[in-house]
């Protein structure tokens, strides 16, 4: 009897924790690979590190040094300028594609798969093919240039003042269709009859989407801010494959310094100090946005 | 999507109807133009790149630079084309996307339907650990890498994906089994089925469009990878975004532009595919990933 | 010691406590419903008896066996859902074996009891069908199916017809009645019906706000209800409540209600009734529709029918009746006139009321005297 009742004292002990079991793997190695990681570097960035992790602390002298740096003056105001032109450019761009695909077009299905495809490619095939099309020896300029326009220059990749526009330009034709297709999603989550009663008390077209549809679609503009923002400050791939950087240190980036800090200059702790205004710069952004969205779950 | 356009209130005279179609048609221009000078330099010669003549078709149509990206291109060191590094993306790919969806899809059973105090907040943090800026885990994941004996090898590649990649399957499985209705779970218990059988039997067998979502953003996520590639991987495990990379930015000799264009639709060629063939799944993926529930 | 034995249960979730001290003791072949608002703790308790949710601390029995920390599998129960929960990748007939599947019944009987099942609720031409392939009518059958084959001591019914419309509702009522009469199963069944639970049940529990405010028979409920609460949300329309003043002579009790224009109105007590000791008491007079009528509609068999000239306000003719709405004691009150009195708003009118059929209540407790 005893014997039984510990089996199924132990049964009911299994099947009240297997659902937590099965959980704890996941839950495991992201404590320690997301969370324990992020101390870790967070404490390298205090540490003398160089070009193995060293356990001296220095205290702030990272980041004054880091700050010091004239090419992380110069990566953080090219995430301002990129980021900030990014997230204009495909808000527009997307708000406008939207717009005009949601007037019944024929070939919708069509015409939104061809603005959403850049979507599923690499940076680094998007990099190549920008490379490219935009380097003035064959791109652009030779084609006009061969096309009889000897006057028409497209220089900027090669320009220290432009360079990082062509990453705006690279990164606004991979992303601006999946924006177009959060503000269509939330078009079409507005409710007709709204609409229809804002036409009876005679708003034309523009005053519709103006005061009417646009002030509803704020959920979606907040997403596509979120996704956007996060995506600037992680963009790597994209500067790595259309301008490496330059030319010079023209356009690098938080996320190309701290890995060129990293790994080839061998300034580990300015390296993890710079991935911590990073993922600082995330958290900002990223934290009260998912908090919100779980809290309306609830 | 949904089919209530708001056309079906706001009226349009035909004037600005092909205002609007000749817009539209432009900016399919404008997308598909990076796609057209990839693939028509891919299958001219180089001397016509050379002579400006990038948005004309090929005069002599040519498959050579395609071989040559594929099999015999220098990338690094070595003169093995692509393919090599096409199959270890392959064998990066396959478990990474198959273990982190399993993972996620049990994640997901478990937060909606077996839920427990604090299950939210460990939602909340394998959530983040979807956005954090990867810099930060770089140093300490290339040490750990290399204790568990993993360093520059595919199995490596696979274990940093999964890692990050189960906070976003989670998510994924998380917000579709929360429509999923809990009655029915709550029958299958009183029916006498258990944790894993209710998981097998009932969850699963509904479960097919958000796997193909879940694969599907797995797929072109890991497959598009560079950050993890470029850092974790030796010459002989570099996954293909990371070949490509070195092809394209070696700087001896002369640039095969030809084969770089051909090299880079290799790249994308996979999930380009995945996309034409289920492209709404791709679309609900990206939708869910940021516009939650 | 009854078949099912509800004792001292409680549920709390965290400080809040959802459902207070019950006591319910259901006899074998007993159709108890458990009927009241959303939120009053009836679905809670259902749950609780299906091992669901734990009980916070009392006793759930089947069978005079304790079923604290019993599986929802191994209570002998079975259940139907509001929504059927029906299993939508498995077609009828899976569905129904399910259950006997996952208890280890060998397929030949599975298929056995699948079949006298579905011959009884008449869907053997379904159980190929993929619940998807249904119509509401249906997945209540199918529902209702899954759980009979189960063969269990107890059925749970969780406001099983809420999802069907009104004509189907009804049909399926009948239904379910006839399948108690004919198999004689113990069920309790949650709705926030009242028809439902004067047309099935053989018990009520009525209950708001975690406590069962009064169990009893259908007719127990109704003509004696325990409270205002009761009183209120059983029966429709509801009762009438309205306020009066008790005063006695010569040991007679009568309720004395102002009127609109001023005056006041007496309504004597039947016979008997334990007003007789409350002199100049304040209470709600408790007074159905149906017993207040036109004087012609009065029921003949009542000693205590009295004769009340009240303003009429509005008349909804329904069909069978026309509702009359007059104003007592400063509240609406609703009279139920046959079809065919000509009765106007506006008029002042004569309103039979049945004393025998009145309650009273304490205004300040709620609760019924006497």
């Amino acid at each position: 009897m005893a014997t039984t009742a510990n089996t199924r004292a132990g049964n009911d002990w299994l099947r009240n924790a297997l659902p937590k079991l099965v959980l704890s793997p996941s839950f495991a190695m992201v404590v320690i690979f997301v969370y324990g990681f992020i101390l870790f570097t967070f404490y390298l960035s205090f540490t003398d590190s160089r070009i193995l992790p060293s356990y001296g602390l220095v205290g702030w002298e990272n980041y004054a040094k880091l700050f010091k740096l004239r090419a992380w003056g110069i990566a953080i105001d090219n995430l301002l300028i990129f980021g900030s032109l990014y997230i204009i450019i495909c808000c527009l761009l997307g708000l406008a594609l939207a717009i005009l695909l949601d007037q019944k077009i024929r070939a919708e299905g069509f015409i939104r798969t061809i603005y959403l495809y850049p979507m599923a490619l690499s940076f680094i095939v998007t990099g190549t093919a920008w490379k490219w099309f935009l380097d003035p020896g064959i791109g652009l300029q030779a084609v006009m240039h061969s096309w009889g326009w000897e006057s028409f220059a497209f220089e900027w990749i090669k320009d220290r003042d432009m360079a990082i526009y062509t990453i705006v330009i690279a990164a606004v034709w991979q992303t601006s269709g999946f924006v177009m297709a959060m503000f269509l999603a939330g078009l079409r989550g507005i409710d007709n009859e709204v609409l229809k009663a804002a036409q009876i008390d005679g708003a034309s077209n523009w005053a519709l989407y103006r005061r009417i549809v646009i002030p509803q679609l704020r959920p979606a503009f907040m997403s596509a801010f979120v996704v956007l923002a996060h995506m600037a400050i992680k963009s790597y791939d994209l500067i790595i494959a259309l301008t490496g950087g330059g030319p010079g240190t023209a356009t690098e980036l938080p996320a190309t310094f701290m890995y060129s800090y990293t790994f080839t200059r061998n300034q580990m702790g300015i390296g993890a100090a710079s991935a911590t205004i990073m993922l600082m710069s995330i958290a900002a952004i990223m934290v009260p946005y998912i908090w919100s969205e779980l809290r309306e779950k609830k | 999507m949904a089919t209530n356009a708001s056309s079906q209130v706001v009226r349009t005279g035909a004037g600005a109807r092909f205002v609007i179609y000749t817009l539209l048609a432009i900016f399919c221009l404008y997308y598909l133009l990076p796609l057209y000078v990839m693939v028509v330099n891919s299958l001219k010669p180089l001397s016509e790149i050379q002579a400006g003549g990038m948005m004309s078709l090929p005069r002599e149509w040519t498959v050579a630079p395609w071989q040559s990206a594929w099999a015999t291109a220098q990338i690094g060191v070595a003169a093995t084309g692509l393919k090599p590094y096409f199959v270890n993306s392959i064998l990066m790919v396959v478990p990474a996307v198959a273990i982190s969806t399993v993972l996620g899809a049990l994640n997901g059973y478990v937060l909606t339907k077996w839920r427990f105090r604090g299950d939210t907040i460990i939602f909340g943090l394998l959530l983040f650990g979807c956005f954090i800026p990867f810099q930060m885990v770089l140093i300490p994941m290339a040490r750990m890498l290399g204790l568990m004996g993993l360093a520059g090898t595919v199995p490596g590649l696979v274990f940093v994906h999964l890692v990050y990649g189960i906070g976003f399957s989670t998510l994924y499985f998380r917000n579709y089994y929360q429509q999923f209705p809990t009655e029915l779970v709550r029958a299958a218990m009183i029916d006498g089925a258990g944790f894993f059988t209710i998981f097998r039997r009932i969850m699963l067998p509904s479960s097919g469009p958000i796997a193909v979502v879940c694969i599907i953003w797995q797929f072109t996520n890991i497959w598009n990878d560079f950050l993890f590639g470029a850092s974790f991987s030796d010459f002989d495990s570099q996954p293909m975004t990371v070949a490509l990379n070195n092809l394209v930015q070696s700087s001896t000799g002369v640039k095969e532009y030809n084969v770089h264009f051909a090299g880079a639709i290799m790249a994308a060629l996979p999930t380009l595919l995945v996309y034409i063939v289920a492209g709404r799944y791709f679309v609900r993926g990206l939708m869910a990933g940021s516009v939650k529930g | 010691m009854g078949f099912l034995d509800i004792r001292n249960a409680t549920k709390s979730y965290g400080a809040v406590k959802v459902l207070h001290e019950t006591n319910i003791a259901v006899e074998e072949g007993e159709f108890l419903v458990l009927v009241g608002p959303s939120g009053c703790g009836k679905s809670t308790l259902l749950n609780m008896i299906a091992g669901l949710e734990e009980v916070t601390t009392g006793d759930i029995a089947i069978k005079g066996r304790s079923m604290n920390g019993v599986r929802p599998a191994d209570r002998n129960i079975a259940m139907v859902f509001q929504s059927y929960a029906l299993y939508p990748n498995m077609n009828v007939a899976q569905n129904m074996a399910f259950g006997l599947e996952m208890h280890g019944i060998p397929k030949p009987e599975r298929d056995k009891a699948v079949a006298g099942v579905a011959d009884l609720l008449q869907i053997s031409h379904l159980l190929d069908r993929k619940p998807g392939q249904l119509s509401g009518g249906q997945r209540q059958r199918v529902a209702m199916g899954r759980a009979l084959v189960r063969d269990p001591d107890v059925f749970l019914f969780d406001e099983p017809l809420s999802n069907l419309d009104a004509k189907l509702r009804v049909d399926m009522r009948t239904e379910i009645k006839k399948l108690h009469q004919k198999l004689g199963t113990t069920i309790v069944y949650v709705t926030h019906d009242q028809i439902e639970a004067l047309t099935l049940s053989t018990r009520i529990a009525v209950m708001f706000g975690g406590h069962v405010q009064q169990l009893g028979t259908p007719k127990e409920i109704y003509d004696n209800p325990a409270n205002m609460f009761v009183a209120g949300f059983m029966g429709s329309p509801s009762m009438n409540l309205f306020p009066a003043k008790v005063a006695v002579k010569d040991g007679a009790a009568v309720a004395r209600i102002d009127l609109v224009d001023g005056g006041v109105a007496s309504l004597p007590f039947a016979a008997g009734n334990a007003m007789a000791t409350h002199d100049g008491r304040d209470i709600i007079l408790g007074i159905r529709p149906e017993a207040i009528t036109d004087e012609d509609g009065a029921d003949r068999k009542s000693k205590a029918i009295h004769r009340i000239d009240a303003r009429v306000e509005v008349t909804e003719p329904a069909g069978s009746d026309t509702f009359v709405v007059s104003n007592l004691g400063g509240k609406e009150v609703t009279g139920r006139f046959r079809a065919d009195v000509d009765v106007k708003a506006g008029d002042v009118f004569p309103f039979a009321v049945n004393m025998e059929k009145a309650v009273a209540f304490d205004p300040k407790t709620e609760q019924r005297l006497g």
